[in-house]
């Protein structure tokens, strides 16, 4: 099951404070909202009171049966419905790709969902404010500078941000907050085009990776086994 | 009401379906299997491994299943996105011909290669001599740089226009990043990142394997009710296509719509950023280090090895959280995914996050003091050792 985060938020800059009164992220003077959305099934929500001991404003659960089933196409276009439900928003984040299903389509198609400009693998955001986001996105050979309008969807890397510790306050938060589930019907989604009747694709087959051949152990001293292998290198056309 | 049944009185309780099941969803409980719904995503996998016929899909859940909403037999011929950059062909483009020319000669269709960008006439011919029966050019200034925008909308156009039934590109930075931009225009299925394509004759559809969790199983996946068919192709896991002198191919140049070449996004500068220059995704040859460096000075040894190997230099993701290298050199997980000739851990343990990211390397040689390191089940040569003894010597000899 793929488990999507998208992290909603007001412009603002590096610096984050909590608001003492409000207790939302304070951000170069302009207070955001931060909503963390997924979409998967009722236990996801662990990972929401996660992200709200992390001290974000709001969560969000998407899930129903109708949903199960639903492939990249299918799941971008329920979290499309999800996000224009929460209303106004200036940015979208999502994570470069989820770790089982490792796709990272996702993104791209909800932010072609939502019609809204889009950049992936950001690993930083240089600069955002006056209805823009300046971004670097890590490309094979380096990286580019882009400057889009907002609202925007950008898909982040690792190197985007160290995660921060949670507080005892939004651990006391995340532990009595009740999470808001929403279901198909609530989020507006056209049944034919959800869960697996919504899924183009369709998995044929689910088979364990052909084991690599038992591979060759080298011993001995380094200068003996050095040998042995740059032999075999040489022998394959590597040198 | 249950969308997937277990047939009890078929039931054997073998706990075969247990171990297919991709998504733990199903329990012995008492000698009978039972599925948890929440967890079941419905792929079957377990309906085709039961030899006793005794988990069926509800007929609600069956219904469910998607019905064809093209005409699919509109569509016809294997399209590959031939990505270019600074004008030059990114060599993804021969691995697509190479596979392509394949998929096409099984259905007996043209194969033709979409090329973007000014200035692209060499590319072309480069494209027909491998193997391409057409070039589809379009040929704009605007798109020589990359925008998902443009590049997005002129391809979607393209595809409308044309009515292939394969669409294959790289799953590279570009390629994962504006085809699924594509897919959703054309409400489409895309499989990302294939290491496998075939044809089933028989149905005239795309056959796509992929690796998924983790490279933990590997998924194969039809699109068998809508057009094209598209999918993404891991970097230098197919073979380049050869290039044939006096190959015969049509190079169709075309434009684009004005209003189709607008980007939202606007690139304001390229920062190249690579300690050697050659970068991990392209190479043949990479030569990574891990936390058995013990500092980031260690890496000169990693450099020395890689520049005899005329490789690139890659790290596992312990040294480059320490610091000891940048980013853009992780391979794995939460880097890039690389699929070399030939790829050299040395001091790296090979947890699951490193191994999915180059264990479909053609040869693995890994250099570790541990004997129990992961790392030695994929690897080719495992050599336990010490890499500081080892390595040096290794250079020497290569040398040599």
């Amino acid at each position: 099951m793929n488990i999507v985060v998208c992290i909603k938020q007001v412009p603002g800059t590096a610096e984050v404070r909590i608001h003492s009164e409000t207790h939302t992220l304070i951000r170069d003077g302009v207070e955001s909202m931060v909503t963390v959305f997924t979409m998967g099934p009722p236990q996801a929500e662990a990972a929401l009171r996660e992200a709200v001991s992390y001290g974000v404003d709001e969560v969000v659960l998407v899930s129903d049966r109708a949903l199960v089933g639903s492939d990249t196409l299918a799941t971008a276009y329920a979290i499309a419905k999800g996000i224009a439900k929460i209303g106004a928003y200036d940015l979208i984040l999502c994570g470069k790709q989820a770790i089982d299903g490792d796709t990272a389509q996702v993104g791209p198609e909800v932010a072609e969902r939502l019609g809204i400009p889009f950049v992936a693998w950001v690993r930083k955001v240089e600069e955002v404010g006056d209805g823009k986001i300046r971004v670097q996105r890590m490309m094979d050979d380096g990286y580019e500078v882009i400057e889009m309008p907002l609202p925007a969807l950008i898909t982040v890397v690792k190197e985007i941000n160290e995660p921060r510790l949670a507080s005892l306050k939004g651990k006391l938060r995340a532990k009595k907050l009740e999470i808001p589930m929403w279901s198909a019907e609530d989020i507006g989604v056209e049944e034919d085009q959800v869960g697996l009747k919504g899924s183009p694709t369709q998995v044929m087959r689910i088979f364990s990776p052909e084991p690599r051949g038992a591979g060759e152990r080298l011993e001995g001293e380094a200068e003996e086994v050095a040998q042995r292998l740059a032999e075999r290198l040489k022998v394959m056309g590597f040198v | 009401m249950a969308l997937i049944w277990v047939i009890e009185d078929k039931c054997t309780g073998c706990g075969l379906c247990v171990k297919k099941c991709p998504f733990g969803a199903i329990e012995i409980v008492e000698k009978v299997a039972v599925i948890d719904e929440s967890k079941c995503t419905l792929c079957k996998a377990c309906v085709e491994t039961c030899r006793s016929e005794a988990i069926a899909l509800s007929p609600e859940a069956e219904a469910m299943q998607e019905k064809p909403s093209v005409d699919l037999n509109a569509y016809r011929g294997v399209w590959i996105f031939a990505e270019q950059r600074n004008g030059r062909l990114s060599s993804v483009a021969y691995e697509l011909l190479g596979v392509g020319r394949t998929l096409s000669d099984d259905l007996d269709v043209a194969l033709t290669a979409v090329l973007f960008g000014s200035g692209m006439e060499e590319a072309a011919g480069a494209l027909v001599a491998r193997g391409a029966d057409r070039v589809l050019w379009v040929d704009e200034p605007e798109l020589r740089t990359f925008h998902d925008d443009s590049y997005a909308q002129v391809f979607e156009e393209l595809i409308r226009e044309e009515k292939p039934e394969i669409v294959l590109a790289g799953a590279t930075a570009v390629g994962r990043s504006f085809i699924p931009k594509v897919a959703a225009k054309l409400e489409t299925g895309l499989t990302a990142d294939c290491t496998e394509l075939a044809i089933d004759r028989e149905k005239r559809l795309l056959v796509q394997t992929r690796p998924a969790f983790g490279g933990n199983i590997m998924a194969t996946i039809l699109c068998p009710n809508r057009r094209p068919q598209m999918a993404t192709v891991r970097h230098k896991v197919m073979q380049e296509a050869e290039a044939l002198e006096g190959r015969k191919g049509e190079i169709v140049r075309r434009k684009a719509k004005p209003e189709s070449l607008l980007s939202r996004t606007s690139l304001i500068e390229f920062i190249e950023e690579l300690e050697e220059t050659i970068n991990i995704v392209d190479a043949d040859v990479i030569v990574s280090g891990g936390r058995g460096l013990g500092k980031p000075e260690n890496f000169a040894l990693i450099r020395e090895l890689a520049l005899v190997l005329e490789g690139a230099v890659g790290a596992s993701r312990a040294a480059v959280d320490e610091g000891w290298i940048p980013y853009s050199h992780q391979v794995g997980q939460t880097g890039k995914t690389v699929s070399p000739k030939l790829y050299i851990a040395c001091g790296i343990s090979g947890a699951i996050q490193h191994l999915v990211g180059m264990r479909s390397s053609d040869v693995i040689v890994a250099i570790n003091k541990d004997p129990e390191a992961p790392i030695f089940d994929v690897a080719t040569f495992g050599i336990v050792g010490d890499l500081f003894e080892v390595v040096p010597a290794l250079v020497r000899k290569l040398k040599g």
